[in-house]
């Protein structure tokens, strides 16, 4: 499995903090996945204090913060500083917002702000699209990690672009991809893992599920088929039929 | 002194961010600091003074996807 940043994943899965049922559900999940990274992030206090983060740091898997919510550089640029110091890491998944139906990227705030952090030393995992010409600017601007979403964030509508995550694939061959945002199956993750891609990113799909624990293993086993499947170089599809079974030797009935 | 903390309007006496944070209970959490939308790094928040109509935002670890 590729390196992300330097460090080597226990799982080909990064798995989202939010929306489950109840702490102690999340912390199952995780479990039950082998996830190898919990995404999370900073959010106005509360009144709950640290428990959030005494249950995340439990977990023993790298953390990574999102600059989820951001609409602007400057936004997203402020939240790594902020993420930075309170889960003292440099990993950070940026995202900066372009759309508010389909919260689809701003390619154009995405790479300033990934200009800006990636010059100041932090590890940017950028939430991007499929399009080869932002990630290629993404890559000269510094990042060694391009995250393009399946589908629109929470909406578990799988890989919506195979041809445009297969191209991406084909023309990174370097760099480690992950599938973040959209998926909703298993069937979805263990086909980005099919392509190629190093890993996929979700949260819905397994905290919405009516058994997120159940759900969670499903996806843990999902990714971990699809990683085999990739490395085991799939055949060739093809357009015609042929017969598996040898026609040498069939008897004249 | 009154003074914006995440959306919330508050009387301080404090006149720097880092009495603020232990006058507002704040003290001893883990937690990322901002006055008017500038990160204020925690060895700065002693020398970060307050004026009438900061805005303060305090943000500490939530769950994220």
């Amino acid at each position: 499995m590729r390196d992300f940043y330097g460090t080597t994943l226990q799982g080909p899965l990064m798995l989202g903090t939010a929306q489950y049922p109840s702490p102690e559900i999340l912390a199952r999940a995780f479990r039950a996945s082998g996830a190898g990274v919990a995404t999370v992030s900073l959010r106005r206090e509360s009144g709950a204090g640290n428990d959030f983060w005494a249950l995340i740091r439990e977990l023993g898997v790298p953390v990574l913060p999102n600059t989820a919510g951001c609409y602007t550089a400057r936004e997203a640029i402020t939240t790594a500083h902020m993420a930075r110091e309170v889960f003292d890491t440099d990993w950070i998944k940026l995202e900066v917002i372009g759309h508010a139906d389909t919260l689809q990227p701003d390619p154009f705030g995405l790479l300033d702000a990934a200009r800006e952090l990636c010059a100041e030393g932090f590890k940017v995992f950028p939430y991007t699209t499929e399009d080869l010409v932002l990630g290629e600017k993404l890559v000269e601007a510094g990042c060694r990690v391009l995250m393009p979403w399946g589908a629109p964030i929470g909406s578990g509508l799988g890989l919506n672009n195979p041809f445009g995550l297969r191209t991406m694939r084909a023309h990174f061959p370097d760099i480690p991809l992950v599938v973040d945002a959209g998926i909703g199956l298993p069937s979805h993750a263990a086909a980005a893992l099919e392509l190629g891609y190093d890993a996929v990113l979700l949260n819905t799909a397994v905290a919405r599920a009516g058994d997120p624990v159940a759900m969670a293993e499903a996806f843990g086993l999902a990714v971990r088929a699809g990683a085999l499947a990739h490395a085991a170089d799939p055949m060739e599809p093809r357009d015609m039929a042929a017969p598996s079974t040898p026609l040498i030797g069939k008897a004249w009935l | 002194m009154r003074i914006e903390v995440n959306g919330e309007s508050r009387d301080v006496r404090s006149t720097t961010l880092s009495e603020a944070l232990e006058e507002l209970g704040f003290a001893g959490m883990k937690c990322a600091t901002a006055v008017n939308a500038q990160f204020v790094p925690v060895p700065a928040r002693a020398e970060r003074t307050l004026k009438d109509g900061d805005r303060v935002e305090v943000l500490t670890p939530m769950q994220g996807g």
